[in-house]
């Protein structure tokens, strides 16, 4: 019987959203922590850069929207299962995934950092000067990648499967410079004394997207739509500025 | 290059002449340092089993320690502690051994000597305290010194019941080597990581770096199995 009043009341709501036709139901999906994109605060309320982004797309559709939070292995089934309509938890748009999901226009791209000691004095894109030295990648990440098509033959790339490896080598002076994903040196090596970024960071990849099931062509639009006037109006750069000191927008 | 071969190349994404060099140089690296290592690993632990074997535990007490110690531990563990722990050292960077230690191969080439000279000591001392007491006996009848006795009849016998322990330490520590990309070298299964990065192709990447392993390995049991024939030719039955 309480099911019966569940169907039928949300029938009714269902209908009622037909005729009002502006405040639709929105759930978008989290993966926390994930600092600072998304995490919990202090008080235990989720915040971050992507959950002020949401929110404000959410206001830009008139939409209502619910956050759920899930672990990052289920992300993509939970979404074609219908657990949540969006995610907005820094995925990145990879050939892979775009067969089984639907991505919005790029909403975000962290870029590659160049990292190094205090002394490091060369200029990382003049191949001449970079001749023999060591640079440290992440294997298989887009950075590895970059050096490898732009800088093999000319430095000797070293490649680690954990940053933490990379960074004990750069500390132990085995590397020169290593080149990584801007949040993460800036949460390994910057945090260290004695190292600097030694150049402009670099945009690599296609960027992070919103994913939504393939069927729901009319959100995408909607979303794609709410994105561009938030990169337009300033309220894009108003929340990136709270959370990064460089520039993320793509 | 046969048409087939070619062809099949041609085909594939991943088996280009790029990654091929890439494996290439990969099992030069694994070779180089597995050689190396048994190498001097073996000039190091005949002498070590020896005085493992002596009665005094002044000389025989290190070496059981450096024994024990080794062998006692993961080689992975030994890895990272020469690898990343001398780099700790305040000031290392100044001195001459960073010429040495600064890149990869020597830290892994003394983890790797130190480790299969321990298994290698243990197996010799073992093969010298099993010699017979009749030969040993009859050394002494004939009069020969410790020395002559450890030299004509001691370590002869011994290698010949040493060897077949020492072909599967030989293979264990071919296939042991695959951590040595874990400190950045290129060795086969370093090739075949940064491949497997790279194309997101686990099976072709591991399963050819696989076979490369299997090759060598079969290389060296036949390599051994020479070898023992030649050492325990004495002991064959009389073919009819």
């Amino acid at each position: 019987m309480k099911n019966l009043i569940f169907a039928a009341s949300c029938a009714l709501a269902m209908i009622a959203g037909g005729v009002q036709a502006q405040e639709r139901d929105l759930r978008i999906a989290f993966d926390v922590p994930y600092e600072p994109f998304e995490y919990k605060d202090d008080n235990g309320e989720l915040t971050g850069f992507e959950v002020e982004l949401a929110e404000a797309m959410c206001e830009e559709m008139n939409a209502n929207c619910e956050f759920v939070i899930q672990a990052w292995d289920g992300m993509i089934p939970g979404l074609l299962a219908r657990k949540f309509d969006l995610i907005m938890s820094s995925m990145s748009i990879t050939p892979e995934r775009a067969e089984r999901v639907l991505f919005s226009e790029p909403y975000y791209n962290t870029p590659g950092g160049w990292f190094g000691p205090e002394s490091f004095s060369t200029d990382v894109t003049d191949m001449d000067a970079m001749k023999g030295k060591t640079v440290g990648v992440q294997r298989g990440t887009t950075m590895d990648t970059y050096v490898t098509e732009n800088m093999g033959g000319i430095v000797t790339i070293k490649r680690y499967t954990t940053a933490d490896d990379m960074v004990l080598d750069l500390e132990g002076q085995r590397l020169d410079v290593v080149f990584v994903d801007y949040p993460v040196g800036e949460q390994t090596v910057l945090s260290k004394e004695g190292f600097k970024e030694v150049a402009e960071p670099v945009k690599l990849g296609e960027g992070v997207g919103v994913a939504m099931r393939k069927r729901d062509k009319d959100l995408a639009e909607e979303v794609n739509a709410a994105l561009a006037t938030l990169k337009e109006d300033g309220t894009y750069d108003t929340i990136m500025k709270k959370y990064f000191a460089y520039d993320i927008k793509m | 290059m046969p048409d087939f071969i070619a062809q099949w190349l041609n085909q594939n994404d991943i088996f280009t002449a790029m990654t091929i060099m890439e494996y290439w140089d990969g099992l030069v690296t694994t070779v180089h340092l597995v050689f190396l290592s048994l190498v001097i690993g073996l000039v190091v632990a005949v002498p070590l089993a020896i005085m493992r074997t002596v009665r005094n535990p002044l000389v025989s007490g290190p070496v059981w320690l450096y024994t024990y110690l080794f062998r006692g531990t993961p080689l992975l563990i030994q890895l990272y502690i020469i690898y990343y722990g001398l780099a700790q050292i305040e000031g290392i960077q100044e001195t001459f051994w960073w010429e040495i230690f600064r890149e990869p191969f020597y830290p892994a080439l003394l983890a790797f000597t130190l480790n299969t000279a321990a298994y290698t000591t243990e197996i010799i001392r073992g093969a010298i305290v099993s010699t017979p007491h009749g030969e040993i006996e009859a050394a002494k009848a004939y009069g020969m010194n410790w020395f002559l006795r450890m030299r004509r009849i001691v370590l002869p016998s011994a290698a010949r019941r040493a060897v077949q322990a020492y072909s599967n330490e030989v293979i264990f520590m071919l296939h042991a080597s695959a951590i040595a990309s874990v400190v950045t070298i290129v060795d086969l299964t370093g090739a075949a990581r940064n491949i497997y990065s790279r194309f997101y192709a686990p099976f072709d990447a591991f399963l050819f770096v696989a076979l490369l392993y299997m090759l060598l390995t079969f290389a060296l049991v036949f390599a051994f199995r020479k070898l023992e024939n030649h050492l325990l030719k004495h002991q064959r039955p009389l073919s009819s």
